[in-house]
């Protein structure tokens, strides 16, 4: 892993230690109502339970209990070859399934110490890009539908998320189960067409953006909903190791495009936005921001492509297997580090294969956000985590 | 001021509702199933075998490697090989699939299977309305019904297929190429050999029936 | 001929009554007034519902329902037959007289506010000098079906949610009818077809409806505020919100029962509508002097058509408030305003005629509306908010 930032939040976070809040005490006589929400819910984010202890309005415990879309990715991945497990990628986070794609290409290559193209790295860029739009804009539709907003605005994302998976179609051959990297570079070349292509979606972007953002960011029900509620604070996202946009809006400036140098992000500028009032609202508003920044880096990547070849010659598609040893990649996810640890040893199959899924690590903080709050504000702070089944389950 | 945000909200989902009559860009429904939305070129739905000319047997390109069962990740591919041969587009003889058949239930579309063949033998299909009632045996598609023709192919993937079909051409001419290469350069040597044969018949007496097994084979 | 367009219905009723012995004369006019409300107000039911489903498609850049009829128009009576077939399931331990009574009484109450509505010039069913009051007391009434279909189920869940309605609907109740005590006080009478009589008066072509006056808008502002909340409409559904944990009331109902809550529901609303344009909107006259000849049923059913698109359209945009911030808001903004209003509209009846009490009137109503709407939101950090980035 790279070396700390020196931003004094990360700093003080490191010193001050585990900050749990107080345990909330039921007022008055009365029993606990313990309630299960989920696994059949409209709201939460596929099959997901949590058990809740509320006094009156109020909660008093949450339990987290997930697994029910468990598919046994890891375990499948240890008996099948490096490159049959690219497509099992893909359903990880189904939502972003281009930068899951990086996150494992990323790891092998480090294990098996591969170079990639120039123009197989701008268009990796391109497309995890318009991944983290399309999957902010459908975060933020989603958390909406939940306040009540009758799925308008999640209609109005879902509009835009169309013209980034047909582009996605075009290129890949699939809306979302693109497989579309490999190791040494991406699988096939994007055409002049394509390019067009991307550059009018992206010509569109800002528009819907702003729209999407006059539409909300003012109104007074979504404030009084949003604003004061699931409080994070840095130390304990920090101390929690979340990562992300929910850490970026509890304060904390730690992106790893911006860390890690991963990639060729260097070589674009875009600011990361941060939050300081830790609470819904600066979640749904830090992806708001993130938006405007992705949109910034698709025009420089778009404008700045070079020719050449998307796949390292030398790359061998069968009889891959890489040396003895163990890697670690990761890579800036929509919804935080999505990480593979790899250990080879010779064979064509890894030895073992683990996937550091954002989505789990950032629900261990739900039951420290949710304590105290109503019970319709827990659906609307388990809707700020951003997490998708696939991903929590593998 | 208070409810300002309330009032922009108002008026721009108001905007949307006007805008929906006039612009297709404010309504984007696609009223399946009788419009159907554009696929683009590169969709990738479920694998099939390519075959040349008009007779699936004959002209199928599958040799029945297996490499492509071999790669499959979730292993949907059962291939069972023929005891005979038959010729393949170069005129080589070549085993091809006795069985060749996909589970369509639990093929993932990955495309592996495309990447790694060798021969270009199977491609993958744009045709997604493939629901039957028939649960077991509707969903393993065999080899009569995974054969379509190249034109076929063709007509759903033009670039590729003609990419596909530049490379087996040129495939072809390098090999009949080096079929004339080698014909002249046995031809070269039997006139050679006949050559040497009648300069000196007695000499070569043991090694005639020898010299006129290799004429024969060449 | 205009005139005979106008009372088209009454000549009908009367002409249909004219067969009868004459004792039997004036029940069979008010029996055929009954059935001519019942009649047409479901079908407004009817064409609201097929609006509000295909607004909202629209809305969302999507068509609404259009496979059932030519754009969809018949689809109301594909769901009142998907409705009528479904079974009827009631609860084990439900208390079934109350279970069944709920519904029934829900739909009967919404349709005796009907009565006293003056759909048109000499159209109202029954013609009481306290017919506002009379209406409210309707009005109220719906609280009671929601609890009895609350308590009936036996359902924790259930009990719970219909509490939450019936807390919201009695918080509003007061909203409601401050903001139309200002309309009594101005026009000095509880009867509504005295106060749509005195907005029927036109000055340069221009109409005399309460809206057009300071504390009349703020008064209507306030009045559609209290009556999406008392009819459980969006932003104030959160008793039938389906993303919220606790069920609404109306979980153990299916099939007619379910179709009738709903019926009760969008009825409340066309009610509300039509009391609404009574009050502020002038009821049956039309908007300029020059439009009389259009029969006034025509501009009533228009207004109240209109106000169900509003109704429609701000379902479509807003999110819900929750429950605590929605009793707050009735109780400590909606309920002081409106004791403000009755204080300016007395002022303005007071200050006579002339252009000084507009400006006083709807200063004072301007000035205290921002200035309490600055300090709510900022005692309570509200508000947007600017955001760094890393360096």
């Amino acid at each position: 892993m790279s070396a700390p930032t020196t931003d004094l939040s990360m700093q003080l976070a490191r010193q001050e230690g585990w900050n749990r809040p107080p345990v909330i005490e039921p007022g008055g006589e009365g029993e606990l109502l313990e309630l299960a929400m989920g696994p059949h819910h409209p709201s939460t984010h596929g099959v997901f339970r949590m058990d809740v202890v509320l006094d009156g309005e109020r909660v008093i415990k949450l339990k987290p209990v997930f697994g029910y879309l468990h598919r046994n990715h890891e375990k499948i991945a240890e008996n099948t070859s490096y490159l049959a497990s690219m497509p099992y990628t893909d359903r990880l986070d189904y939502f972003c399934s281009l930068t899951n794609n990086w996150a494992y290409a990323l790891a092998v290559e480090k294990l098996s110490a591969q170079a990639v193209p120039e123009r197989a790295e701008y268009l990796r860029v391109i497309l995890a890009e318009f991944t983290r739009i399309q999957n902010h804009a459908s975060t933020i539709g989603f958390l909406l539908q939940e306040m009540g907003a009758s799925g308008t605005p999640l209609m109005y994302a879902f509009r835009e998320r169309e013209k980034i998976l047909d582009l996605f179609e075009s290129l890949t051959g699939s809306r979302m189960m693109c497989n579309y990297m490999r190791f040494g570079g991406c699988r096939v070349d994007a055409s002049a067409a394509w390019l067009d292509a991307a550059r009018k979606v992206v010509s569109g972007l800002p528009e819907f953006v702003d729209e999407f953002e006059r539409f909300l960011r003012t109104n007074e029900i979504l404030m009084a909903r949003a604003q004061g509620m699931g409080v994070l604070r840095p130390e304990l996202a920090v101390n929690a190791g979340i990562t992300g946009p929910m850490l970026r809006a509890s304060g904390v400036n730690y992106d790893i495009r911006k860390v890690d140098h991963y990639g060729i992000y260097d070589r674009f500028k875009f600011r990361v936005p941060l939050g300081d009032h830790w609470d819904i609202y600066d979640r749904y508003m830090v992806r708001m921001l993130e938006m405007r920044e992705s949109i910034g880096i698709l025009e420089q990547a778009l404008k700045e492509i070079p020719g050449g070849p998307v796949m390292d010659p030398k790359a061998k598609i069968r009889g891959f297997r890489p040396k003895p040893g163990e890697a670690y990649g990761r890579i800036e996810g929509p919804k935080g580090e999505l990480g593979f640890y790899l250990i080879s040893d010779g064979s064509p199959n890894p030895y073992r294969y683990r996937v550091r899924p954002p989505s789990l690590i950032n629900l261990t903080v739900l039951e420290d956000m949710c304590l105290g709050h109503n019970v319709a504000d827990v659906v609307l702070i388990f809707g700020s985590v951003d997490i998708v089944l696939g991903e929590v389950d593998r | 001021m208070l409810g300002e945000g309330i009032l922009k909200g108002l008026s721009e989902t108001a905007k949307n509702f006007a805008g929906s009559f006039v612009s297709k860009e404010r309504l984007t429904t696609v009223e399946y199933p009788e419009e159907r939305a554009p696929l683009p070129e590169a969709t990738r739905v479920f694998p099939f075998l390519v075959y040349d000319g008009s007779d699936w047997q004959a002209g199928m390109r599958c040799v029945a490697c297996q490499i492509c069962e071999k790669e499959c990740p979730p292993k949907c591919i059962y291939i069972e090989k023929s005891k005979d041969k038959k010729p393949d587009y170069v005129g080589k003889m070549q085993i091809y699939p006795a069985r060749f058949e996909i589970d369509v239930s639990v093929c993932m579309s990955c495309q592996i299977c495309v990447e790694v063949c060798p021969f270009e033998a199977i491609k993958m299909d744009s045709e997604f309305e493939l629901s039957t009632d028939d649960r077991f045996g509707g969903l393993l598609h065999d080899r009569k019904r995974l054969a379509k023709s190249n034109e076929y192919y063709h007509s759903i993937h033009p670039t590729e297929a003609a990419e596909v079909d530049a490379r087996l051409a040129e495939e072809k001419a390098k090999v009949e190429a080096k079929a004339k290469a080698a014909a002249e350069a046995a031809a070269a040597k039997a006139t050679a050999s006949a050559k040497a044969a009648e300069v000196a018949p007695a000499a070569n007496a043991a090694s005639k029936p020898a010299g006129g097994a290799e004429e024969s084979k060449a | 001929m205009i005139e005979k367009a106008d009372q088209i219905f009454i000549l009908l009723r009367n002409w249909i009554v004219g067969f009868l012995p004459a004792g039997w004369q004036t029940a069979a006019g008010v029996v055929l007034g009954v059935i001519g409300i019942i009649a047409v107000f479901p079908a407004l039911f009817a064409i609201s519902v097929l609006l509000e489903r295909k607004g909202l498609g629209r809305m969302q850049n999507r068509l609404g329902p259009n496979r059932v009829g030519p754009f969809g128009i018949l689809q109301p009576i594909a769901d009142a037959i998907k409705s009528l077939t479904k079974e009827d399931v009631v609860p084990l331990n439900a208390d079934r007289i109350v279970h069944f009574l709920a519904p029934v009484y829900l739909v009967v109450v919404a349709f005796m506010g009907f009565a006293v509505l003056p759909i048109g010039r000499n159209m109202v069913l029954v013609d009481i000098d306290a017919s506002l009051l009379f209406y409210f007391a309707m009005g109220a009434s719906t609280e009671v079906s929601i609890f009895m279909a609350g308590w009936s189920s036996r359902n924790k869940y259930s009990l719970l949610g219909a509490m939450r309605a019936v807390a919201q609907m009695i918080s509003y109740e007061v909203p409601l009818l401050m903001s139309s005590v200002v309309i009594v006080m101005a026009t000095g009478s509880l009867s509504l077809v005295k106060i749509v009589e005195t907005q029927n008066q036109y000055t340069w072509g221009l109409p005399h409806w309460n809206i057009f006056t300071p504390w009349g808008l703020a008064g209507f502002v306030m009045y559609a505020i209290a009556g999406t909340a008392e009819t459980n409409r969006s932003p104030f559904d959160l008793p039938e919100g389906e993303s919220e944990l606790v069920a609404g009331y109306f979980t153990e109902y299916s099939g007619f029962k379910f179709a009738l809550f709903f019926l009760g529901e969008y009825l409340g609303m066309l009610s509300i509508s039509g009391l609404g344009t009574t009050l502020f909107l002038g009821g049956w006259s039309a908007p300029l002097a020059a439009l009389n000849w259009v029969p006034s049923w025509i501009w009533f059913f228009s207004k109240v058509m209109l106000s169900i698109v509003v109704f429609i359209w701000v379902r479509g945009t807003l999110p819900r408030l929750r429950q605590d911030q929605l009793m707050n808001f009735a109780w400590k903004f909606v309920i002081p305003m409106t004791l403000l209003n009755l204080f300016v509209a007395a002022l303005w009846r007071f200050m006579g005629e002339g252009w000084l009490r507009w400006v006083v009137c709807s200063s004072l109503l301007i000035l205290v509306y921002v200035v309490a709407g600055r300090t709510g939101m900022r005692r309570k950090n509200f508000g947007p908010r600017s955001y760094r980035y890393a360096e």
